[in-house]
């Protein structure tokens, strides 16, 4: 059976559109040094996803952390076509957003909803920054 | 996109961010996709932190530049940026980078690092930002003056114009004051605002504090004790000197993040808050700092010398010539500062009176963003807190500190 498509609004701070299933961690995500531009893999020991690869996925997690170079971090993985769809945080903070800038990634924060806790990794997600909203489908059991 | 509309100024949908429709028409790509592409970073930045509009600024510093930071990603940034066209409007220096741009061989820079180091610099030069190589720009021509906006870096420059100079600036990493740089602008919010500005915490120095290397550590100590908070710092009677005040800032930054501080009679801004109304007192006392100074400084023997954290001033240069006088150091010394005042220390015979005692004295860099591990330096003494933290982290090097004539000592004598 189909499940119910959810609709939520949040602020859209990288305008576009993006779909693609989620990928949740809990973790602030550290793009240098704990993700692998080359691959799109998580490299950071010890982390929630280690070993997940973000590539093409909506990628949800509370905020950046870490050194401010992780801006072009994201911007190589745009370059070398191992970045993520989209992104959505619970609040984003200048590292994360300054790196979507560039590397043209859609993002969007401060939605009604916490993401983390209402989505899980698997469900397929669509981004509508433009016009500060998402849609979700959770994935079938 | 939407469409920019009249009358001049346009709110982007349900946000707060007002643009002027020149703004509006950057960031619809009517100047190019490099300016569309800085005028985005700077839309979502006054997003995020609910700035109501953009403020045309004075002066841009730009950090991030060395190659062993910002490596391949952040080459291939700059690169495409200057490639679609970016050009910079108005004065824009940069942060030290990995190497002397000059002399990087006689070093042990290696040369695939040389490389790429040269080809930010050049990308960077085409987009119109000069080649200053420090993180001291208010020692170069151009100082700024009292209220005027900035967007700047370097974290020990951002609080200096702010502290000292009465300036003011946010902290802008990454690519974002690169931005500034491009527009000319900066979003209104953070120490762009004056209500921001004012002090949180009173800080009473009860010991003396007496030269650069105890202003160092009280700024680290400071730092580190009260994150967050914007200190008012009550000091003893004293000399007290810019090369105090720029290591002060420098080593509070560092542990803290602070990006402004207030001393009375010296903090331009420090008479216009009322003082009486601060909740909270900390007290300062020598053993804080000789604790401070514990937690830096291992037990090591150093292989090099090194001063110039932050750059050193012609000031400080003029007196490590004075000590360098007819001697011979028997320890590597290594003297960091800007190619300006290099050039003037030059012009003195400062730099050949330290060069002939056997010191370098090197511009456009740092030993913290050297690769200092790829030049077979592990063991580094220095009269720099902030140095002492950054080098087992960044070179992986071990650090030791001493104030600038123990560090002096210590190259000439070997102990």
């Amino acid at each position: 059976m189909r499940s119910m498509e959810i609709k939520i609004k949040g602020r859209g701070l990288i305008h576009g559109i993006a779909q693609g299933e989620a990928l949740v961690t809990s973790q602030p995500i550290s793009f240098l040094g704990g993700v692998d531009p080359k691959t799109g893999l998580i490299i950071e020991h010890g982390h929630e996803i280690e070993g997940s690869n973000i590539t093409k996925k909506i990628l949800i997690f509370p905020n950046g952390k870490g050194s401010t170079v992780g801006s072009y971090t994201l911007f190589a993985m745009a370059k070398n076509g191992t970045k993520p769809a989209g992104i959505i945080n619970r609040k984003t903070e200048p590292i994360i957003a300054a790196g979507c800038a560039i590397a043209k990634i859609p993002l969007i924060d401060n939605l009604e909803i916490d993401p983390i806790k209402q989505i899980d990794t698997g469900d397929f997600v669509i981004i509508n920054s433009s016009e500060g909203l998402i849609k979700f489908k959770k994935k079938e059991t | 996109m939407k469409k920019p509309k009249s009358p001049t100024i346009t709110k982007r949908e349900s946000r707060t961010l007002y643009l002027t429709a020149e703004e509006e028409k950057i960031l619809n790509r009517e100047s190019g996709e490099a300016a569309a592409t800085a005028m985005r970073l700077l839309v979502t930045m006054g997003e995020i932190f609910d700035a109501d509009r953009l403020i045309p600024i004075k002066s841009a510093q730009i950090s991030g530049i060395s190659y062993k930071t910002i490596g391949d990603a952040g080459l291939e940034f700059i690169k495409d940026f200057s490639r679609l066209g970016a050009k910079t409007s108005v004065y824009t220096s940069i942060n030290p980078t990995g190497m002397d741009l000059d002399n990087w061989k006689e070093i042990g820079i290696p040369e695939d690092f040389a490389i790429n180091q040269k080809k930010i610099i050049s990308a960077l030069n085409e987009i119109g930002v000069e080649s200053t190589c420090t993180c001291t720009p208010y020692l170069l021509e151009k100082i700024p003056k009292y209220g005027e906006h900035l967007a700047w870096a370097e974290s020990s420059a951002v609080i200096y114009a702010n502290s000292v100079l009465g300036a003011m600036t946010n902290r802008e990493g990454g690519p974002i004051a690169l931005a500034s740089a491009i527009i000319g602008k900066t979003p209104l919010y953070g120490f762009h605002i004056k209500e921001n500005r004012k002090p949180t915490i009173s800080i009473d120095v009860q010991d003396e504090i007496k030269n650069e290397l105890d202003f160092s550590l009280l700024g680290f100590y400071i730092g580190k004790k009260v994150s967050g908070e914007i200190p008012l710092i009550n000091l003893p009677t004293g000399f007290i000197n810019n090369i105090f005040l720029k290591t002060l800032g420098a080593a509070m930054a560092t542990s803290g993040g602070q990006a402004i501080y207030h001393i009375k009679d010296i903090t331009p801004e420090s008479k216009d808050f009322k003082q009486e109304k601060l909740r909270e007192k900390i007290t300062v006392k020598r053993y804080d700092l000789n604790e401070t100074k514990e937690a830096l400084s291992q037990e090591i023997d150093p292989d090099i010398v090194f001063i110039g954290c932050p750059h050193c001033s012609i000031e400080e240069i003029e007196e490590i010539s004075e000590i360098s006088r007819g001697i011979r150091f028997v320890k590597k010394l290594y003297v960091c500062t800007s190619r300006h005042v290099w050039k003037i220390a030059k012009s003195k015979g400062y730099i050949d009176k330290i060069e002939k005692a056997g010191g370098r004295v090197l511009k456009d860099t740092c030993m913290v963003v050297t690769p200092l591990e790829r030049m077979g330096i592990s063991r580094v003494m220095t009269n720099s807190s902030k140095a002492a933290y950054y080098l087992p982290t960044l070179c992986k090097s071990k650090a030791c500190l001493r104030d600038l004539k123990g560090c002096m000592n210590y190259a000439i004598n070997g102990n």
